[in-house]
Parts: structure tokens; C-alpha cells; sequence
């Protein structure tokens, strides 16, 4: 079929997003007004507990409430669900233009279960004689991930995937430091296209970081890796397939060059999913991976968090995991704290529960063979989206042109803003006024006027067809209408907002209190 | 509806200055469009003035801005015809031999808008243009180049027309952060005869604008300034007391001898140690007169967009001075956007003699901030595949 007849099959949508120009809730409600009547305390009950403010101490004590809206509860009702309107996600778009992220569907009857009685009203500091039940799914879980993994063991307690690359920062450090060469070994390296917290995790826990540029391939070279190691090399921490979709096939002389001088090596799968059952971290050698549970696993995203960053490690690096690891004695769970080792707890409790559990019933759901077709149909997706978007003049794929790409793509504009002068940032606020959602990629832009597009197994083939339509409509226009991509969105809730003030530190405010400092006269 | 306290009140004077003769030698097969008797030889081939259109394409995202923006230009074909073309009603500076104009004009009209006063210098013309710039104003005016001429090395051109405007618009009525980019000279004798051969010039500051360097929507919080302070304080944080530090030209080297306290020469090589300045503006024989006698490093930055280590601005820094100090005392520093600028391309080196830039070449580790490094190739001129904007067919060679 040519690209006229197969563009014609796809209806473009008249989108246009809710628009309410909602204020946001602090500037709502009126002084005096109230959600919740609160009733006067009876005498008796007061002549009983006395001046409850006067058990704390005065310097605990606020001298002033706090600068809450006052609001009603129908105000605040209305108030988020206009805001619920005035977003996209993966629950209403076709939102694969977020890529790196893994956005896929999040079963509804998986949220039903993390949300029974029996894991939502557990407290975290129960006896584990009471919480026997959820520790089994927590104990099942971690070894459903040795299985994936090839590791030895696996703790779920640190919260995020950045919190997890921090932990396996932390292993590494208290490793050497027990070998007696903490102090000399100070390098981590890791490349150009992992994920920038692959850089910024171990930088925070105070490491040098070497950085690899990538190689003809796509990826660096061995030689580079060379120049990288010495006697200072702590370890290697990296994604594979990387940010471009393009997997290292020399990943396991990686690995045995770092060993080679003495380094470890954690394998950051946050994002698993176009490998999940055909390649192991431990059997290409790493000593410590992690996974993202909202990426992989299906426990949704949730605005930010809270997440599970499971980590996993070989026996040697075991006792350096976080505490605390679940433990099953053939009879009793237990939250086994009793590790001298361990690098202690990178947030508290053990783990977001609801998290795991959503996780838990994902993949047991799916099963190994589920597992496997996840990644298979997520890389056939990918690769018939990336046909159709290459076939848009003015798109190209950077590296290796006419080979295929694991999981997702990072695609150039170049050509296409050299010839309308039109960049990838217009391209995707454009996109967003056919109601979906674009992502250019992580800074530095190495590729040029990049976007990164992940179709994920959650999305149909006439999802993705409608996807590559609404981009070879903006490039149309980038060619016959610059001016209307340039200055999109039209459709959406907001038009084009001036950035500047987002990098600006003496502009920016991300928060109430910032924002009335800085603008002393309210924008609105 | 603009936000309060965003926009400062008052207008902003934009200083416009069109270099007519600009790129007239490229669409006629000549490799620039210095000096009168190219221009006359090139008009002579049927050259047409395509300057004047591409300032003209470069203010369409201003128009529309008059409310907010005065313009400040030289009369007719220097600027005032595209201006008024434009919808502005633009204040001209001084008078113009029409058809005639040369070097002198440029640098007289950038003087008169620095006298002036005007917030941002936009010019169109190509890497002679920027020179002129350059020698007129040096870093005293903001300024940003409409890319209009044959040859554009330097890197203070956007990438186009049109992202040269909005670069404009976004640094008048918005962020008013500016970053210093190279200003380079191409030898236009040697590039008539195929060969390129480049040096580093002056530089000039320019808007640090994502339609330049980066996105609009998520550039990195860290200005150019904090990038290269965050490198000087990694270099100086690991210097030892009797080294000396052999510091090549450019502004990132420049921030290491900031971060010590001392002055340094921007185009120059300085010897400078923990304590002082050892050399100020060095030459080879100065060179290596100390370096046998005291443990020695070499810093250098490559040339941004180009990618130079040694062979171009820094000639002093000589292959027998790089022999005497050693390989692994060479350290390179640079900002993740400069090696990002080389779109992938090898550091170069051309120092002259063979078998030494064989001998450095492979990868280099690159410190990019404090803490940390990035390892990236070098290549030895023949090797490495020419700098954007290269004439078809030219090879390198020592400059």
C-alpha cells in the first residue's frame, strides 16, 4: 500500500483540550470559608485532656497558621477535575512520545488489588506475625526477579529508579571501601546515551564520573573503555539497549574489562522491556542491576511516585544491599535487618508496597512466556514505528541507518529544521494540539533536534499508524504553514508560554511562597 | 496577557548591520567574498547580494514587535531597506558609499552602535563579517550573526535565518543570558588553493540561546559561566605546587586562571603555576626554555564547532614542546556543549608533525565539570572528516 492510501485510513482527530484557565488552589476560597466543619470540643472531653497545644513545646509551636487555601469542598472537587481534564497520559492518549519512560497500559483490576483492605489499612510498623501475608507477595516478588535477572538476591526498598542507581552507587563504595581501596577507586564510568542518572546517582554519592561518547555504532567503542579504566575505575554503570534503542553487542567484553581492573559493574534495566526473558543481566556478567517497577512491571507511573527501584546483586555484593531484605525460613517471612554490611536504608520502611503488589500481579498474570511476548510485541512495535516514521521526509534515526532497534528510537529532525527552519520542540507542542504527547530527549542533545519515541506492547497497530499520521501531518505543515507549527499549540489548554523563566533561578518559582516573593504583582 | 515582572518595562534597541557584499562568491564558485577584487570578479560571474534577503528572513519572527523593539542600522543596503521591508521605522547611523561598502563601513557602523547604545548587535555576513565585529566591538556589545556568507566557522552564526530572529527576540524581551563563541579566520588565499586552514580569532558574546545550543523547553539550569567555573574549580582543585600549567588560549582556559586569581591572555598561551603568572603570552622558544626544568602540563580546549587540540591558535604550544612536556601531561578541558557542538565529529590534531599527532591521537579524557570527564576520539588531520562548511575537496593542513 503506498503512504497516501495507508495515510488516508487514518483519521486525524478534531481534538481540542479542555480549556478552563483554572486558577491554581491558592488563589481559590474566600477567609472563613471551610470543607469541613470541625465541631467544638465538649467541656468534658476538654476538662479531661486540658490545653493539648501546651504539650508541645513553644518552639514547635507555629505562630501563625499555616497559609492554606479556604475552601469548600465542592470548590475543590470542580478545582481537580478541570485539572484532570487540562493533562494527557497514558490513560487517554496514544502516549508513546514519552520515551525512555515505558508507558504502558497499568491493569485496572491490579489497582482494584493494591487498594483491598488487606494491603491498603496494613501500617508499616505491624508485627510481621500479622503481615505474614503481604511479606510472602514482597518474598515471591524478589524471587520472580532473580529469576529475570540471573541475581542472587533482591531488595525492594529503595523508592524511585533514581533511588535504586544511588543504592547501587552506595554497594559499589562500600565494597572497595571493605576491600581496603575505597579511597583510589573514585571513578565511576558510564555512557553518553544510559540514562543521565547513571551519571547523576553516583555523582551524588561521590564519585568522579567518565563518561564514553558514542562510537560509529552507536555506542562507544572498546578503545574508549580503555582510555576510561585504570586503577581509580570503581565500576561501570549503564543502561543496555541504551537511550537510541541501539543494544551494545559488546556488552560482555564490557563487563570483562572493567572486571579486568579490578571494577563491578550494575546494569540500570529500568527500562527492561524490550529484553525481558531473552537477555539476563547476571549471565552477561554485571555484579548488581536494578528495574523500575512503574517502567517495566506495569505498577503505574503515578505523577512522580511513589515508586519501587528493585535492586538485585550478586552473592558477593548480597550483604551490601539495603535493609531490609524479606527472608523465608520454609515457615516465617521475616524483614531480615540483620545485615552489618548493608549500606543501610535509602528511604524509609521497606519499600511502597502498592507498588509490589500491582508488580506482583502483573507478572504473575503474564507468566515467563507472557514476560517474553511483552518485550517481543514491544520491539515489533518499535520497529513498525520506526518504518513509519522514517518514511516522513525530513526524520532520520541516527547510527547504523537500516538496522533495527530494541525497544524504542531516537529519532533526528535535522533535516527537517534545516529545511523549514521549524525545531523538534515545534514538532511536539504541535503534536499536542491532536491530543498527544511528544518528548524531544535527555540533555546534552548529542543527536541533533532529537525526539525518543517508545511504542510499548500496550499499543495497537492502528494506535501507532494514528501516531506517524499526526507526525507526517506537522511535517507537512512544518513545509506549508511553518508559522502555524511554530507557533502551536492551538488546541491545547494553554498556548505557547514563554521557557524562559523555567531555567532561570531568578525567575523561577516552583513554589506559592517563591512565586509571591518573585512576582510581588500576581500574573493573573 | 504578559506576565508582570517578567518582561522589564522599556524597549529594547536591536542594532541591525547588513554586509551587502556577504556570500556573494559562494553560489558562483568562489570559496569567499573577501576583498574587492573577489566581489568584483564574483559579480562578474552573475553573483547576486543574498544578504539582505536573509536579514530580511531573519526579522520575520521581530515584525509584529515594533511596540517593544527600536531598531538601530546603517543606511540603505547596510540595513535600512531590510529594516523598513520589515515594518520598522528604524533610526539609521551614518552615510554608506552604495555598492562600495567594505570592512570599514561594518566596523564604523558597530562603533557608532556601541557609542549608541543598543542591546543586542545582529549582523548578516559570513566569517569576515564577524571579524570586523569582533574588531570593532570585541566582547563590549552582545551581538549574534544571521548566517549569510560563504565561509562560517565561527561559531557566533545560528543555525539559520529564521532561529537567528527568534534567538534575537528570545534575548530581548526574555532571557538575557549570554555565553562567548568563537570567532575564527580562514586564510581565504590558502582556501582558494583548497586548503583549509583556520585560527582562532577573537570572540564575541552572543546570546546563549537553545535555538543555538539547545531545546527551548528544558535546557540545562547551569549557565555557560557555571559550566566552565565548575571545570576551572576540577583543574585548579587537582593542580600541585611546582607544576607549571601551560594554559592555551580560549575562554574555558581563561576560566582556570580566573579561578587562580590571575589575569590571562585570551588569544594567548600563558605559563602560569598555583601562585602566579610564570609567562604571560608566551612564545615556543619561552616554552621550552622551562619546561625541561620544572614538571609541566599542557591545558587546552578544542575550537569550538571545529574541534582543534593543537595546530590552530595555539601554535606555540609546538610538537617539541609537546614532546618535552609528554602525552600524559596534556589535560583537555571542555564544556559538554562544545563537545556536543562537533555533531559527533573527532577532536583534531595538526600540529605539523606526523608521527607526533599519530602518537595522540585515539581517545582523550575530557574533563566537562567538576568531577567529571567525558572520553572522546582524536583524530590527526588527514583522518578526521572536515569541519562543517569545509570546501568540497579541501584537506588540512598546519595554519
Amino acid at each position: 500500500m503506498d503512504d497516501a492510501n495507508r495515510q488516508s485510513e487514518t483519521r486525524l482527530r478534531r481534538f481540542h483540550q479542555a480549556k478552563w484557565d483554572e486558577p491554581i488552589i491558592l488563589e481559590l476560597g474566600t477567609p472563613g470559608e471551610r470543607g469541613v466543619l470541625v465541631p467544638e470540643v465538649e467541656p468534658p472531653v476538654r476538662a479531661a485532656v486540658g490545653d493539648v497545644l501546651a504539650a508541645l513545646p513553644a518552639n514547635m509551636r507555629r505562630r501563625e497558621p499555616p497559609g492554606l487555601p479556604e475552601i469548600s469542598q465542592p470548590q475543590v472537587v470542580r478545582h481537580y477535575l478541570r485539572l484532570s481534564q487540562e493533562t494527557l497520559g497514558v490513560d487517554l492518549n496514544v502516549d508513546i512520545g514519552q520515551g525512555t519512560c515505558t508507558m504502558k497500559y497499568s491493569p485496572k483490576v491490579n489497582e482494584e488489588l493494591a487498594r483491598l483492605p488487606e494491603v491498603a489499612e496494613l501500617h508499616p510498623l505491624q508485627d510481621e506475625s500479622t503481615v505474614q501475608g503481604i511479606l510472602e507477595i514482597l518474598f515471591r516478588f524478589q524471587e520472580i526477579l532473580k529469576a529475570i535477572s540471573g541475581m542472587d538476591s533482591f531488595s525492594l526498598q529503595p523508592g524511585a529508579g533514581s533511588a535504586a542507581i544511588y543504592a547501587n552507587a552506595s554497594i559499589l563504595r562500600a565494597y572497595h571501601a571493605r576491600r581496603g581501596d575505597g579511597n583510589q577507586r573514585d571513578e565511576i564510568i558510564t555512557t553518553i546515551f544510559s540514562h543521565p542518572s547513571d551519571a547523576a546517582c553516583p555523582k551524588t554519592a561521590g564519585f568522579r564520573i567518565i563518561t564514553l561518547y558514542p562510537g560509529p555504532r552507536g555506542y562507544p567503542t572498546l578503545d574508549a573503555l580503555k582510555r576510561a579504566l585504570s586503577e581509580r575505575t570503581a565500576g561501570l554503570m549503564i543502561t543496555n539497549p541504551e537511550d537510541t534503542g541501539i543494544f551494545n553487542p559488546e556488552v560482555d567484553e564490557f563487563v570483562r574489562l572493567v572486571h579486568g581492573v579490578g571494577g563491578l559493574c550494575s546494569y540500570d534495566q529500568a527500562n527492561a522491556n524490550g529484553i525481558l526473558g531473552i537477555t539476563r543481566a547476571r549471565d552477561v556478567g554485571f555484579d548488581l542491576c536494578h528495574f523500575n517497577l512503574h517502567k517495566t512491571f506495569a505498577a503505574p507511573h503515578g505523577c512522580g511516585g511513589p515508586a519501587v527501584g528493585a535492586v538485585g546483586a550478586t552473592a558477593e555484593l548480597a550483604p551490601f544491599l539495603p535493609v531490609p531484605v524479606v527472608t523465608f525460613d520454609g515457615r516465617r517471612y521475616s524483614l531480615d535487618y540483620d545485615r552489618p554490611l548493608s549500606i543501610g536504608k535509602v528511604r524509609s520502611f521497606y519499600g511502597v508496597v502498592p507498588a509490589v503488589v500491582k508488580a506482583y500481579a502483573w507478572v504473575v498474570s503474564l507468566g515467563p512466556e507472557g514476560l517474553r511476548t511483552v518485550a517481543e510485541t514491544s520491539v515489533l512495535n518499535n520497529n513498525y514505528l520506526m518504518k513509519r516514521v522514517l518514511e516522513i521526509p525530513g526524520f532520520s534515526a541516527p547510527y547504523e541507518p537500516g538496522t533495527h532497534r530494541i525497544e524504542q528510537v531516537r529519532y533526528s529532525l535535522e533535516d527537517l529544521t534545516k529545511e523549514t527552519g521549524v525545531h523538534s520542540e515545534d514538532v511536539g507542542l504541535r503534536a499536542a494540539d491532536f491530543g498527544v504527547h511528544y518528548w524531544t530527549s535527555h540533555h546534552p542533545w548529542v543527536v541533533p533536534e532529537p525526539c525518543t519515541l517508545e511504542p510499548t506492547e500496550s499499543f495497537s497497530k492502528a494506535d501507532l499508524d494514528e501516531y506517524a499520521a499526526i507526525l507526517r501531518r506537522v511535517a507537512d505543515e512544518a513545509r506549508s504553514d511553518p508559522k502555524l507549527v511554530r507557533s502551536a499549540p492551538h488546541a491545547s489548554t494553554t498556548h505557547r508560554v514563554d521557557p524562559a523563566p523555567l531555567d532561570d533561578p531568578a525567575r523561577w518559582a516552583v513554589t506559592w511562597r517563591a512565586y509571591k516573593r518573585k512576582y510581588a504583582t500576581p500574573i493573573r | 496577557m504578559e506576565p508582570l515582572g517578567v518582561h522589564p518595562a522599556g524597549r529594547r534597541t536591536l542594532g541591525l548591520i547588513v554586509n551587502p557584499v556577504a556570500g556573494l562568491g559562494g553560489r558562483v564558485g568562489l570559496k569567499g567574498s573577501d576583498g574587492a577584487s573577489v566581489q568584483r570578479e564574483a559579480l562578474a560571474r552573475g553573483a547576486a547580494p543574498l544578504a539582505e534577503q536573509r536579514a530580511r528572513q531573519a526579522l520575520a519572527p521581530l515584525a509584529g514587535r515594533q511596540e517593544a523593539i527600536d531598531v538601530l542600522t546603517v543606511a540603505g543596503e547596510m540595513g535600512e531597506a531590510v529594516a523598513c521591508a520589515s515594518g520598522f521605522a528604524p533610526r539609521v547611523v551614518g552615510s554608506i558609499p552604495s555598492g562600495r561598502t567594505t570592512a570599514e563601513d561594518t566596523k564604523t557602523a558597530a562603533r557608532e552602535m556601541e557609542r549608541l547604545g543598543v542591546d543586542l548587535l545582529l549582523f548578516a555576513g559570513g566569517d569576515g563579517t564577524a571579524r570586523d565585529v569582533y574588531d570593532a566591538v570585541g566582547e563590549r556589545l552582545v551581538a549574534l550573526g544571521i548566517p549569510a556568507g560563504v565561509k562560517m566557522h565561527s561559531a557566533v552564526f545560528a543555525v539559520n535565518p529564521v532561529a537567528a530572529g527568534d534567538a534575537a527576540l528570545s534575548y530581548l524581551v526574555g532571557r538575557r543570558r549570554v555565553r562567548t563563541a568563537e570567532v575564527m579566520d580562514v586564510d581565504e588565499q590558502e582556501l582558494h588553493r583548497g586548503i583549509v586552514s583556520t585560527r582562532l580569532y577573537g570572540y564575541l558574546r552572543v546570546p546563549e540561546d537553545v535555538r543555538l545550543v539547545q531545546s527551548l523547553k528544558a535546557p540545562t539550569p547551569a549557565s555557560e559561566g557555571g559550566v566552565l567555573a565548575a571545570i576551572a574549580a576540577d583543574v585548579v582543585d587537582r593542580m600541585v605546587d611546582e607544576t607549571l600549567y601551560i594554559l592555551g588560549p580560549g575562554t574555558t582556559t581563561r576560566a582556570i586562571a580566573t579561578r587562580l586569581g590571575l589575569a590571562k591572555t585570551l588569544l594567548g598561551i600563558d605559563v602560569v603555576s598555583r601562585h602566579g603568572v610564570v609567562i604571560a603570552d608566551a612564545t615556543e622558544s619561552q616554552l621550552l626554555a622551562v619546561v625541561p626544568h620544572r614538571p609541566a602540563k599542557v591545558i587546552v580546549s578544542p575550537i569550538g564547532g571545529q574541534g582543534h587540540l593543537f595546530g590552530r591558535g595555539n601554535q606555540p604550544i609546538s610538537p617539541a614542546v609537546l614532546r618535552a612536556v609528554g602525552r600524559a601531561s596534556v589535560l583537555v578541558v571542555a564544556a559538554p556543549d562544545k563537545i556536543r557542538s562537533l555533531g559527533g565529529r573527532p577532536f583534531l590534531v595538526d600540529t605539523g608533525d606526523a608521527d607526533l599527532d599519530h602518537e595522540l591521537s585515539g581517545y582523550v579524557r575530557v574533563v566537562t565539570g567538576y568531577g567529571e570527564e567525558a572520553v572522546y576520539e582524536v583524530s590527526s588531520g588527514g583522518a578526521g572528516e572536515p569541519a562543517a562548511g569545509a570546501a568540497p575537496g579541501a584537506v588540512w593542513t598546519s595554519g
